[in-house]
């Protein structure tokens, strides 16, 4: 069954403390040529049936991301995502 | 006759007795509520404890926020219930939009155990109405994610409206915009507060007795409050 892809990512102007302390350990693997690391959450949603895009914006909405401090965005996953989760 | 003061348990609240107790020390009686609790036994007001419900999964309080108890919570303090959210509690109430902004990781990205200064800005709120404004507190702090966060429009109306109860003195502990350590909302029923006045109650654990100021003051405003 086909899943739904949501991805939840800080807006851009929240302080992301996680995604800066990746950035300023990247220098001690010897990468030098990144300036911004930012650190979201990707969540895959099964329905019982069809995938239901609509369906999983209101959960997103509701649930899985906070607007007040959230971006999300919600697709259908393609093969590119299953070969991704299954290499 | 004795104000009833409800304290709710979730999966993974922490202070809910040290919040009981306070709540006894001030002089009412604490009514444990349970998270899957559809009503609230008629208690006068709610404390929402700190910890970590439903093991802060997802965001702090994004899941608690569903809570059967919640929906009575909502529901009350919309029409005048008297909430205190402590820590995970603040965190709850942001998430509800009974509050508004949010709480976010630190800022230094360490989890701040320490004796905290505040300063007192909104006496008019049913949680700090025995505190002078200016008045000094020393209270426990004990956070991962405590920095408050919300739109430059948001925190001017906060300010503006008189709806910052206390800041952060000598130190901003988690980095929260403004120093904010406590709002409330319009009415000023509900006040969320990251450090922790439930640890402030008695000499023999506490750095003072500060903290017992938010539990007196919710008695004070029950009793003046129409019955």
């Amino acid at each position: 069954m086909p899943r739904v892809v949501v991805d939840v990512m800080l807006k851009p102007e929240i302080l992301d403390p996680q995604g800066q302390a990746v950035a300023n350990a990247l220098p001690r693997l010897g990468v030098s040529d990144v300036s911004s690391v930012r650190i979201g959450r990707r969540i895959e949603i099964e329905f019982t049936g069809e995938p239901d895009l609509e369906r999983a914006r209101e959960i997103a909405d509701k649930l899985l991301a906070n607007p007040v401090i959230e971006d999300f965005s919600v697709r259908l996953a393609d093969a590119a995502d299953t070969e991704g989760a299954h290499p | 006759m004795t104000a009833r003061i409800g304290v709710v348990t979730f999966p993974g609240s922490l202070d809910d007795g040290d919040a009981a107790r306070a709540v006894r020390l001030a002089g009412a009686e604490a009514v444990r509520l349970w998270h899957g609790d559809a009503d609230l036994h008629g208690v006068d007001a709610v404390v929402l404890p700190g910890g970590f419900s439903y093991g802060d999964y997802l965001r702090t309080g994004a899941i608690a926020r569903f809570a059967p108890v919640m929906e009575k919570i909502i529901e009350g303090a919309r029409d005048g219930l008297p909430v205190l959210g402590i820590c995970n509690g603040f965190q709850i109430l942001c998430e509800a939009h009974l509050l508004p902004g949010a709480l976010t990781r630190n800022q230094h990205l360490h989890f701040r155990n320490r004796d905290q200064w505040l300063r007192v800005e909104a006496t008019g709120t049913a949680w700090t109405n025995v505190f002078q404004a200016g008045q000094e507190l020393l209270i426990p702090v004990k956070n991962g994610e405590g920095c408050y966060v919300a739109d430059q429009r948001t925190l001017d109306e906060l300010e503006a409206t008189g709806r910052v109860v206390a800041r952060y003195l000598r130190g901003n502990p988690n980095g929260s915009q403004r120093d904010i350590a406590a709002i409330t909302n319009e009415a000023g029923n509900v006040v969320g507060i990251m450090p922790h006045p439930e640890h402030a109650v008695e000499a023999l654990t506490g750095p003072s007795l500060d903290g017992l100021g938010f539990f007196t003051s919710i008695l004070k405003h029950l009793a003046g409050a129409p019955a």
